[in-house]
């Protein structure tokens, strides 16, 4: 697992920038896939054939990550920038960042080095080491994600873009493992989620799927003095109930359960008060769709060090090769 | 005088209430094309053939409304309450001139005589629930004879030039259509270019989202004007377009990443025939862009605008030299599309 995912949540890839990472799950599940392509957004969708008496399914697993947009280049040579996705100001200072042609830079607030209170965005710049704006190896519109290596520390694993990269892991292995299904199931590695779940709605309104599950991280709620949250690091792959932006079809959140409980995965309910996945821009594309989503617990997201738990990572592919397996009863 | 520019943003055309716009931009463009039509929210949508080289189909947008009011009720004293339509700044309305209704009835927007004012009401922002337009009307009756609830208000300016600048109302976005009335009536394309005057984009994007779900582009450009601001500043942080340094190429707004293949394409365009031009201030604002992109299975699109001051205000500028240089731009683009461009093969 670790090898693949540490090459996953390394790659950069932004929204509205996701070549590397799309070449990477390309390179990776090309083998195994009945049909290939890339849609006008960049959405990469693989598709595995089923027996005819199933439903035609959108499973999505979001390729982008959040970063940051250069605006502007300073005559000393200093970028500004705005972000791309939800970007705290408080996971910036003294962070590395990366650029598509492979420049990097620190991120730091202008002015004091340690302000009391923490400083809007419009404050930072990015030093990417350049002399002047004539010596700069960026311009204004390049996009930075991230820099920072993937560890493990036995089952926690802890990176960059576990949101969502450990979701197309999922979906990766799903797809390798699949073998016989009643249903034609379209893998979507999905662009632009992180900036309003741009690219599944797109992707969806081509495919008109009659089922959408998102596979996505979701909070947890054991952390100290963290908001009420029924799910917790380790204790199973969550099926999402609802979130801010969906709520899941009850048929597909009993479906999900019953072959949970019939292969014996532990797993958990999720109702979450914040936040949204692609399954809510596939449940109202088109003529809409029964949509859900498996989230897999993940601590400190939208930091650096986004934390997963690897059993909950193999328990979401048996839940989601399980379901994907059998009959659906909606 | 740049007779085009002028016809066009003197035009009455608030959201929701285009015909006029509609009407004189369909009698500019109708020899020009091979067939026109209006759809069920009143975009204007014409088929420029091309000469069969290229096998593509590619949507120009350019929205045809402007920023405005409506009037909401009409007080007894014959005054006309209003509410914006589209985002304008209350503090921008104050003493101005407008015109009212279908009989284009001329009002004003009061503002209270600085001698009835005590002083701190001098520093207080007015909102627009307090103001009222004045068509000089006696009473409700005589008012309700000329204006009706419903009626849209524009601002009147007249277009004038002063040397490299134009100054108007509603650059935003008749300078995109203007534009886009120009590339229909040059030369054909090596593939079919399906223009789109929309409805109703300082609303919501309405009517851009129903003409590409009705015209299935292969890609989609739009043409806009976007806010310039050359005020002078301290700091070196504060970036933005200004007037003079030519079109400016969209990267991201807040609701759309434009297709980085086609922005790429516009920029090596522009080096190559050497155009001038800027990058458009990511992080706000928006484009029809953003409901083109997601109809069907997708559409790559980008926008080129030319830079505006003062845009949601009565009068606005533009730099005519960027005006060329804009539809300069987006000709050289369209002229060297190519399948290969939006090609997603693996």
């Amino acid at each position: 697992m670790n090898t693949l995912l540490k090459q996953l949540v390394e790659t950069h890839g932004p929204s509205g920038f996701e070549d590397q990472i799309r070449d990477l799950i390309l390179s990776e599940i090309e083998p195994f896939a009945d049909t290939i392509s890339v849609d006008s957004m960049g959405n990469l969708i693989a598709t595995k054939k089923g027996q005819g008496d199933g439903f035609k399914i959108m499973i999505a697993a979001h390729m982008d990550e959040i970063g940051l947009m250069v605006s502007h280049i300073s005559k000393e040579g200093f970028l500004r920038f705005t972000n791309i996705g939800g970007v705290s100001p408080l996971i910036l200072t003294g962070n590395r960042v990366q650029f598509a042609n492979g420049t990097l830079g620190v991120v730091y607030c202008e002015g004091k080095m340690f302000p009391k209170e923490v400083q809007p965005l419009e404050k930072y710049y990015i030093d990417v080491g350049a002399a002047s704006k004539d010596d700069c190896p960026v311009q204004v519109g390049d996009a930075a994600s991230f820099k920072r290596e993937f560890v493990a520390q036995g089952d926690r694993l802890t990176s960059k873009s576990m949101d969502d990269r450990i979701g197309c892991y999922v979906a990766i292995e799903t797809l390798k493992r699949l073998k016989n299904t009643p249903h034609d199931v379209y893998f979507v590695f999905s662009v632009q989620e992180e900036v309003g779940t741009r690219g599944a709605q797109a992707a969806a309104n081509g495919i008109l799927p009659d089922i959408g599950i998102a596979v996505d991280v979701t909070a947890t709620g054991d952390l100290p003095e963290s908001r009420i949250l029924a799910v917790d690091l380790g204790a199973g792959p969550a099926i999402k109930v609802k979130d801010k932006g969906m709520i899941a079809h009850r048929d597909l959140v009993r479906a999900m359960r019953s072959c949970a409980e019939k292969e014996e995965i532990p797993y958990q309910l999720e109702v979450f008060e914040f936040g949204s996945t692609d399954a809510r821009s596939i449940q109202i594309s088109g003529p809409g769709s029964a949509a859900g989503c498996i989230s897999i617990p993940c601590r400190y997201v939208h930091s650096q060090s986004e934390t997963v738990d690897a059993k909950d990572v193999e328990n979401a592919v048996k839940l989601l090769l399980s379901l994907l397996s059998g009959k659906i009863d909606l | 005088m740049n007779e085009l520019l002028k016809k066009l943003t003197e035009a009455s055309g608030v959201s929701s209430a285009e015909k006029e716009v509609r009407i004189l931009i369909r009698d500019l463009i109708a020899e020009h094309v091979d067939e026109w039509h209006v759809d069920a929210m009143g975009n204007l949508i014409a088929l420029k053939s091309g000469t069969g080289a290229v096998d593509l189909r590619v949507m120009i947008d350019a929205h045809m409304d402007e920023v405005g009011l409506m009037v909401t009720n009409v007080d007894s004293s014959g005054l006309l309450r209003f509410d914006t339509v589209g985002g304008i700044d209350d503090r921008t309305l104050l003493g101005k001139v407008v015109q009212v209704g279908p009989q284009k009835i001329t009002g004003v927007i009061g503002a209270r005589p600085i001698h009835l004012l005590k002083a701190n009401q001098r520093t207080s922002v007015v909102k627009c629930e307090s103001m009222r337009i004045d068509i000089g009307a006696k009473n409700k009756t005589s008012a309700m004879g000329k204006v009706n609830i419903g009626d849209l208000a524009n601002f009147i300016t007249e277009y004038e030039e002063l040397g490299p600048t134009a100054i108007g109302k509603a650059f935003d976005n008749r300078a995109g259509c203007a534009a886009l009335i120009e590339i229909l009536r040059g030369e054909p394309y090596p593939f079919d270019i399906i223009a789109a005057f929309t409805v109703q984009e300082e609303v919501g994007l309405r009517g851009a989202q129903v003409a590409a779900y009705g015209i299935k582009p292969d890609a989609a450009f739009v043409l806009e004007s976007t806010p310039a601001y050359d005020l002078p500043t301290d700091q070196d942080i504060s970036p933005n377009v200004v007037l003079g340094k030519g079109p400016a190429v969209y990267v991201m707004d807040r609701v759309t990443i434009q297709d980085p293949r086609l922005v790429s394409h516009i920029m090596r365009t522009a080096e190559k025939n050497e155009i001038p031009f800027q990058i458009r201030q990511p992080g706000g604002g928006s484009t029809n862009t953003a409901v083109i992109q997601a109809v069907h299975g997708g559409v790559p699109a980008a926008t080129i605008a030319v830079p505006g001051r003062h845009a949601h205000t009565p009068n606005m500028m533009i730099n005519l030299e960027d005006y060329t240089n804009f539809v300069k731009l987006t000709e050289a683009t369209l002229h060297s599309v190519t399948p290969q461009l939006i090609n997603r093969s693996i």
